[in-house]
C-alpha cells in the first residue's frame, strides 16, 4: 500500500447568500457537502462532475485559497514521512506548504498578466519565495521552458502572452506552476479550452512530467474521457458529494452509482457503428433520495476500492 | 439517392486584412442530399464557419467569394441581392449558431424574437397563429409553453440552446447548419442536446450541416462528412468509411488523437505544430510540415493538392493519401 500524499476528510464549503430587506433571509449553498478521498503519491486523482457540482470549490480548499467550512485536510511532509493539517499553517510553514501544491487553471486566456513578459511570467514564484541567486533563477526559467516544449527558450523569454497560441500558453502556466518544483498539482480543466489536436500534446506532457518529476494530480474535468486519459482513479462528484469512486477502468467498466452511468453514457464515441446507451435520470428525484440521508454513513467499499455513496438509490437504478 | 438540396462547387473565400488576403475557403465542394446529415470537422481556423457563414451569405464585410457557387435548390445564392437574400435566410437556409448564450438579444422576451423571424416570412399569420407555430416548436424541442414570456438571462445554457433550435425551425428550412451548438456546454447537456437535434431531424426530415471540431460528435451525428484543413476538404466520404478506413494521414491523426470511454485504452497520438498561416500561397501540400510520414513529393512540395477517389462516394486528397 502506497503512502498517501493528500487526505481529505468530510470536507465541507458551505456559502452564505443572503437577501430580503437588511439581509435577513439567510440561505445556505452547501458548494462542497462532506467530501472525502485519498491520493497516494504519484498517483492522480480525477474529478469529474457537472458544471456547478462543487469541483473547482473543493480544489480551492484544498489549495487554501478559500477557507472551508468544516473537515479536515492532512498533506504528507516528505522529509519527516508524518501527515500534517493544513488547518493552523502560518508564516514560513504556510509558504512552504504553498511551494508544495500547486494550480493550473482553466483559461489561458486569463491567467497569465497581459503586462508581463512570459519570463516575468514564470520568474515571479522564484522571486516571491527567494528560491536561489538570480542567475540561478535565469537559468530555471530557460530549463523549464524547455521542459515543457517551448524550444528555442530565447524567443520566448521577452515576448508577451498575446503573442502566443492557447497551447503555447497553456505550456507557459505549465511551466510557472512545475518550476517550483510542487509534489502535488491542481488542474482544473487545463485542456478544455484547447483545440483537439493541441489538447493530447498538452496531456501527453503533462503525463510525462508527472512520471518525471513525481508530481500527483488532481485532475478536474467535465469529461471521462480525458479523466481515463490522465488518471488512475476517478471521482465522480454530484451536487456537492462524491458519489462514486474507484480504479479508472473498474469505473467505467464497472458503474453502480446511476449518477456515473448517467455520466458515462453521456459521453460521445468516436466509433459511428457504436451506438451508445441511453440512460436517463430523474435529478429531482435523486436529489430528494440524497437529501434524506441525514446519518451520512458516507461511502461502502464494494471490493478493490470502489467507493460507492450509501444512499438508496435502488428506485432508480 | 434523394434528390439534392444544397450543392456547393469550388468555393472560395478569402478575407481582406491589412496584412494581405486570407484565402478561408479554398476550392470547396458538396453536395447535401434531402434529409441527410453532412458533417464538416477540423481544427479551429480550418475555415468551418467561413463556410457555413458563405452558404448563408453572411460572411464579414471584408469577405470576398472570388468563385464558386452555392446553389440551393438550383437557386444560385452567391450574388444575390441583400433583398432576395432576405427571403432565403432562416427560409431556405437557418442556422443554429455557436454560443447560444449570445445568440439572443437580451432585452426582448424568447417569443417575440421568434415571433419576429416567422412574421417576416409568413406576414399574412395573425399573432396567434405564431404563438401555436412557437408552442408546436418548442414542444419538438423540449421546451415548456411559458418560456416565450421570458427573457433570455432567466434561462439556463441548454434552454438558451434548445430555443435557439426551435428558432431555427421557425420558418420550416430546407436545410439547417448547426455551428457547433453544444461546444460550450456541460456533457450532460450536449448529449441532450445532440439528442434534441436527431430526434428534430428525423422527425422532420431536415437536411443538417452539423459543424463541429469534435470528431466524436461527427461520428454519432452524421451519415456523411468532410474533414477540412487549411481552408480546403482533405478527405470527404461516407462518415462510417471514413471512420473505418480513413486515408489521409490528417484524418488519421485525427482519429487517433481523440479518446474515448469504452474500448481498451489506447495511447493517443498528437498532432504537432500549428496549421499554416493562410494569407501566403500555400505550394503543393498544406499538411506537409505537419505530416508525421510525409513521402518524398509531399515533403518538397511537388503535388497540387486535389481530391482524388479513394472508395465509393469516398475522396481524399492525392498528397497525403501515401503518407504516414
Amino acid at each position: 500500500m502506497k503512502q498517501n500524499l493528500v487526505e481529505v476528510k468530510n470536507l465541507e464549503k458551505y456559502f452564505e447568500i443572503s437577501g430580503g430587506l437588511f439581509k435577513r433571509n439567510k440561505n445556505i449553498v452547501k458548494a462542497v457537502d462532506g467530501v472525502s478521498f485519498n491520493i497516494p503519491v504519484g498517483e492522480s486523482l480525477g474529478l469529474v462532475g457537472q458544471s456547478g457540482c462543487g469541483k473547482t470549490t473543493t480544489a480551492r480548499a484544498l489549495c487554501l485559497l478559500d477557507p472551508k467550512t468544516k473537515g479536515e485536510i492532512q498533506f504528507l511532509n516528505r522529509e519527516t514521512d508524518e501527515m500534517f493539517s493544513i488547518d493552523n499553517l502560518d508564516g514560513d510553514e504556510l509558504k512552504k506548504f504553498r511551494r508544495n501544491i500547486q494550480m493550473i487553471f482553466q483559461d489561458p486566456y486569463e491567467s497569465l498578466n497581459p503586462r508581463w513578459t512570459i519570463k516575468d511570467i514564470i520568474l515571479e514564484p522564484l522571486n516571491i519565495h527567494n528560491i536561489g541567486s538570480l542567475s540561478d533563477r535565469d537559468d530555471a526559467v530557460v530549463e523549464i521552458l524547455k521542459t515543457v516544449g517551448l524550444t528555442p527558450p530565447e524567443n520566448y523569454l521577452p515576448r508577451y502572452p498575446h503573442e502566443l497560441s492557447g497551447g503555447q500558453r497553456q505550456r507557459v502556466s505549465i511551466a510557472r506552476t512545475l518550476i517550483m518544483k510542487p509534489k502535488f498539482v491542481v488542474c482544473d480543466e487545463p485542456t478544455s479550452m484547447l483545440d483537439v489536436s493541441i489538447r493530447i500534446s498538452i496531456m501527453d506532457l503533462m503525463l510525462n512530467l508527472a512520471k518525471d518529476l513525481e508530481v500527483s494530480y488532481l485532475y478536474i474535468t467535465h469529461d471521462l474521457a480525458v479523466a481515463r486519459y490522465m488518471c488512475n482513479r476517478i471521482a465522480v462528484m454530484f451536487n456537492g458529494k462524491i458519489v462514486e469512486i474507484a480504479e479508472t477502468e473498474e469505473l467505467l467498466k464497472n458503474p453502480i452509482h446511476p449518477y456515473t452511468k448517467r455520466l458515462i453514457s453521456s459521453i460521445p464515441v468516436p466509433d459511428p457503428s457504436y451506438v451508445r446507451e441511453s440512460y436517463e435520470l430523474n435529478y429531482d428525484e435523486l436529489d430528494s433520495i440524497i437529501a434524506k440521508d441525514t446519518d451520512k454513513k458516507g461511502m461502502v467499499d464494494i471490493g478493490d476500492q470502489h467507493y460507492v455513496a450509501t444512499h438508496d438509490v435502488k428506485g432508480l437504478l | 439517392m434523394s434528390k439534392e438540396v444544397l450543392k456547393v462547387e469550388n468555393l472560395n473565400m478569402h478575407y481582406e486584412t491589412l496584412s494581405g488576403n486570407v484565402s478561408a475557403v479554398k476550392n470547396v465542394s458538396f453536395t447535401l442530399h434531402e434529409g441527410e446529415s453532412f458533417g464538416l470537422v477540423g481544427e479551429s481556423g480550418c475555415g468551418k464557419t467561413s463556410v457555413a457563414m458563405a452558404l448563408l451569405q453572411l460572411q464579414a464585410d471584408n469577405a470576398k467569394i472570388s468563385s464558386g457557387s452555392i446553389k440551393l435548390d438550383d437557386k444560385e445564392l452567391v450574388g444575390l441581392s441583400e433583398y432576395e437574400l432576405r427571403k432565403v435566410r432562416w427560409d431556405g437556409i437557418s442556422i443554429v449558431f455557436q454560443g447560444a448564450m449570445n445568440a439572443w438579444n437580451p432585452v426582448i422576451k424568447i417569443g417575440e424574437q421568434i415571433r419576429e423571424a416567422i412574421r417576416e416570412h409568413y406576414p399574412s399569420n395573425t399573432k396567434q397563429q405564431n404563438i401555436d407555430k412557437i408552442k408546436e416548436l418548442f414542444e419538438i424541442v423540449g421546451l415548456n409553453a411559458e418560456i416565450m414570456n421570458r427573457y433570455p438571462h432567466e434561462l439556463s445554457g441548454g434552454m438558451k440552446q434548445r430555443a435557439v433550435i426551435a428558432l431555427a425551425l421557425s420558418c420550416n428550412p430546407k436545410v439547417v447548419i448547426a455551428d457547433e451548438p453544444t461546444t460550450a456546454l456541460d456533457v450532460v447537456i450536449q448529449d441532450q442536446i445532440l439528442k434534441e437535434i436527431k430526434k428534430v431531424q428525423e422527425l422532420l426530415g431536415l437536411s443538417l450541416i452539423y459543424i463541429s471540431h469534435d470528431i466524436a460528435v461527427i461520428a454519432e451525428m452524421t451519415s456523411q462528412m468532410a474533414v477540412m484543413y487549411a481552408g480546403s476538404i482533405v478527405e470527404i466520404g461516407p462518415t462510417n468509411e471514413i471512420f473505418s478506413n480513413p486515408k489521409h494521414a490528417y484524418t488519421k491523426l485525427l482519429l487517433e488523437s481523440t479518446p474515448s470511454v469504452v474500448g481498451e485504452k489506447k495511447k493517443l497520438r498528437s498532432l504537432d505544430g500549428e496549421p499554416p498561416s493562410l494569407i501566403d500561397e500555400i505550394k503543393g501540400c498544406s499538411f506537409s510540415p505537419r505530416c508525421p510520414d510525409p513521402t518524398d513529393a509531399c515533403k518538397n512540395g511537388l503535388k497540387e493538392m486535389g481530391l482524388i477517389k479513394v472508395g465509393e462516394g469516398h475522396y481524399a486528397d492525392n498528397c497525403c493519401v501515401e503518407c504516414g
